[in-house]
């Protein structure tokens, strides 16, 4: 399939990984630790496991799966204020497909939709602004969801409601933005991670030069990368290479999809709509300063909370989870005491649990009981 | 019957009086038309010679039908409750004979669309060589029931020398599909969510008999199934199961039409999760791989099967991908949903 089996060719991928075994043992030294790459997005981890691209690496190679799934992320709490929105009579909830299995403390949106609610699942948040118009006496809410790759779509979906004077349209704003949390991460001093695969759909939007601290202030190497099995390899090739020849730069794999600028059009509709938030809940890692967004004041007409007066729910994690330690490399996913037991992708206790692009989710689905 | 296109399924077709009678005498009796149905009585009455004189055991199997949307490219509700019910008959090495239909309709169905689907019942049925002998119709108000559902039950006899099981799957054994997967799944989905693919989808419902006919000839065959619901990984899974052998298939060998793959690529979901409803999984002795491979694709219902993995001695289901490494294939526990990230 054209744009596709291009990216997944066996040869190709013996050659990087020929390559990348090389400068490994040129760079490894007898009974140092393994080097710790990061991969950001929950995209790359699905994929990671999906094509058994870390059973095809080097042991002196280790993957720690980075905050970049935006659903694992959620705090519980966000989805009971979703539920209590979703619940009311009058609103139909839109929503994306994989956040209607995350649980709350009063289950999930399935649960939710089970109990009679009107939750819809969309591919398009535009399409929530058809079902508005359809439906006038209905109150219409989009649950905006997700990092930059998902905000443009969500910022053009309230541009439209504003042009088309909708009065029954809203959204529930958790969306997140991915660098303060990098640099959240390695501000920990415990964290010890050697080199970042980055979000290739993120930095579509943002481009490359937002990463530009993580080289300059963390002297740590980075690869912007697309999400088939040869650019994670061709990246880790770029990665190891930095890490063999002593450099810290920002470098794009993903060059096809991703510019420096990143889609200035994006971004010119996300200042529009969206403006940073002192902080933001992240579960499994606490609360980020200036991690998450809200509408601008012109927009804040649409906000789902303002205009259904929600509560603010907070919701602990199970103290034993050990997600927090997952998302820095502390910790496997099956070093976790609740992994696989209490907490599995049909009763998720822990973020990373909860989603299937969650480094919990993909280790149990594809690893579970293999040597 | 000339229905128009006002026409639609009231109460009164459900209450027993004329209005029944008219649909039943007009409509059932006449595309389904029959020597034991139209004896019109409560019972299909079958002389058992006629079965036995085909096998020694009677394979019966039940399914209902609540798909939307009611019309796919490929078939519709009606073919699709004649092709199940058959198949699921028919994987038993059973030739399958008989079919009762049970219609609950929802007040309001345009009685045109009852007829196309009764006729595609009844030209899949002729197809197949099975007579509908046996009905039911019941009428729901507008809202208790989504257009129409069908309940299809089967019979047929399964010949002496067939003993078809997933307990005589073997360590070593081969695993063969008859065509390529998830056609039926990825359509449905297509239309159900309005996705707008213009892609080439088609469902491939079809009845499978034919093609499952020639492999009662050959020796090493040890199970079959067709691959609906959860696709080709429930079937594995249950083989596993009832084998307690492992189930090891090679990502690269498995036969997928490039618009499924497209549609799968998109929303991150899998083609062996998809349903599909005239595909069969087919379990044989490493003496019977080529020879059930060249019967299938003898037919042109299994031009596309492929050889796709192995019974192992490790009680686990696993896939083989092209990069050589291995996964375990999961089964999902719920109806996927696509992601977004």
């Amino acid at each position: 399939m054209q744009y596709v089996d291009e990216f997944r060719d066996p040869e190709l991928a013996k050659t990087l990984l020929s390559h990348i075994r090389h400068k490994v043992s040129a760079i490894a030294k007898a009974g140092e630790r393994p080097l710790q790459l990061m991969e950001v997005c929950g995209g790359h981890t699905h994929a990671i496991y999906k094509f058994g691209i870390d059973q095809l690496l080097p042991p002196e190679i280790e993957f720690v799966h980075g905050p970049g799934c935006p659903v694992c992320v959620l705090p519980m709490g966000r989805i009971d204020g979703c539920i209590e929105i979703a619940e009311r009579p009058e609103v139909i909830f839109c929503t994306y497909g994989d956040a209607m299995r995350v649980p709350g403390r009063n289950g999930s949106l399935l649960d939710a939709k089970r109990r009679g609610a009107d939750v819809r699942i969309v591919y398009s948040p535009l399409d929530t602004l058809t079902f508005a118009e359809q439906n006038p006496d209905k109150q219409v809410v989009f649950f905006g969801l997700g990092f930059e790759t998902t905000m443009p779509s969500t910022a053009l979906t309230l541009q439209q409601a504003k042009r088309r004077g909708l009065t029954n349209f809203s959204i529930f704003c958790q969306h997140i933005t991915i660098i303060p949390t990098l640099r959240s991460l390695l501000e920990q001093p415990d964290v010890r991670i050697d080199g970042f695969l980055a979000p290739g759909h993120v930095s579509m939007v943002i481009g490359t030069t937002p990463y530009g601290f993580i080289a300059e202030d963390f002297h740590k190497p980075l690869v912007v990368t697309g999400f088939e099995p040869l650019d994670i390899l061709q990246a880790l090739a770029m990665l190891v290479d930095q890490i063999h020849d002593g450099r810290c730069e920002v470098e794009n794999q993903y060059k096809r999809i991703v510019s420096q600028q990143g889609n200035a059009l994006a971004r010119k509709a996300l200042d529009e709509v969206f403006e940073l938030k002192e902080s933001s809940e992240w579960r499994g890692l606490g609360s980020i300063a200036g991690s998450g967004v809200q509408l601008t004041p012109a927009y804040r007409e649409f906000d789902a909370e303002l205009r259904f007066n929600t509560q603010e729910h907070q919701v602990a994690d199970d103290p034993q989870a050990r997600c927090g330690d997952v998302l820095t490399g502390r910790c496997k996913p099956n070093d976790c005491p609740l992994f696989g037991t209490r907490c599995t992708p049909q009763n998720a206790f822990g973020a990373l649990m909860v989603s299937s692009e969650g480094a919990c989710a993909a280790y149990y689905q594809y690893r579970r009981g293999l040597a | 019957m000339a229905f128009t296109e006002k026409d639609v399924v009231t109460m009164a077709h459900g209450s027993g009086g004329q209005a029944m009678q008219q649909l039943i005498e007009q409509l059932f009796l006449q595309a389904f038309a029959n020597p034991a149905l139209n004896e019109r009585e409560d019972q299909a009455r079958i002389p058992l010679s006629l079965l036995t004189s085909v096998g020694d055991r009677l394979a019966f199997s039940t399914d209902s039908y609540v798909i939307d949307p009611i019309f796919f490219p490929g078939g519709n509700i009606g073919k699709l409750a004649v092709c199940g019910t058959v198949n699921d008959v028919a994987v038993s090495g059973a030739v399958p004979q008989y079919l009762s239909c049970g219609f609950i309709l929802e007040e309001g169905l345009p009685l045109l669309q009852l007829e196309q689907i009764v006729k595609s019942m009844a030209d899949t049925a002729a197809a197949a060589g099975v007579e509908i002998v046996t009905g039911d119709t019941k009428v729901v108000q507008r809202g208790a029931a989504d257009k129409v559902f069908i309940n299809t039950a089967g019979i047929g006899a399964i010949p002496g020398t067939i003993n078809w099981g997933a307990q005589h799957i073997r360590p070593g054994d081969r695993i063969l599909v008859s065509g390529t997967l998830g056609d039926h799944g990825a359509t449905i989905l297509n239309l159900r969510e309005n996705l707008g693919l213009e892609a080439e989808l088609t469902s491939d419902c079809a009845v499978l008999t034919p093609l499952i006919a020639p492999l009662r000839e050959i020796d090493g065959v040890r199970a079959l199934r067709d691959a609906t619901r959860g696709g080709v990984t429930a079937i594995l899974h249950e083989f596993a199961a009832a084998s307690g052998c492992g189930m090891s298939i090679n990502e690269g060998d498995l036969p997928v039409n490039p618009a499924v793959r497209g549609v799968c690529e998109l929303l991150g979901l899998e083609p062996l999760n998809f349903a599909n409803e005239g595909k069969l999984v087919i379990v044989v002795a490493p003496e019977a791989e080529q020879a059930t491979l060249a019967a299938l694709r003898a037919h042109p219902l299994g031009k596309d099967a492929a050889v796709i993995g192995t019974v192992t001695d490790t009680a686990r289901v696993q896939l083989k991908g092209i990069f050589g490494a291995s996964r375990l294939l999961d089964l999902p526990h719920s109806e996927p949903l696509p992601r977004i990230c």
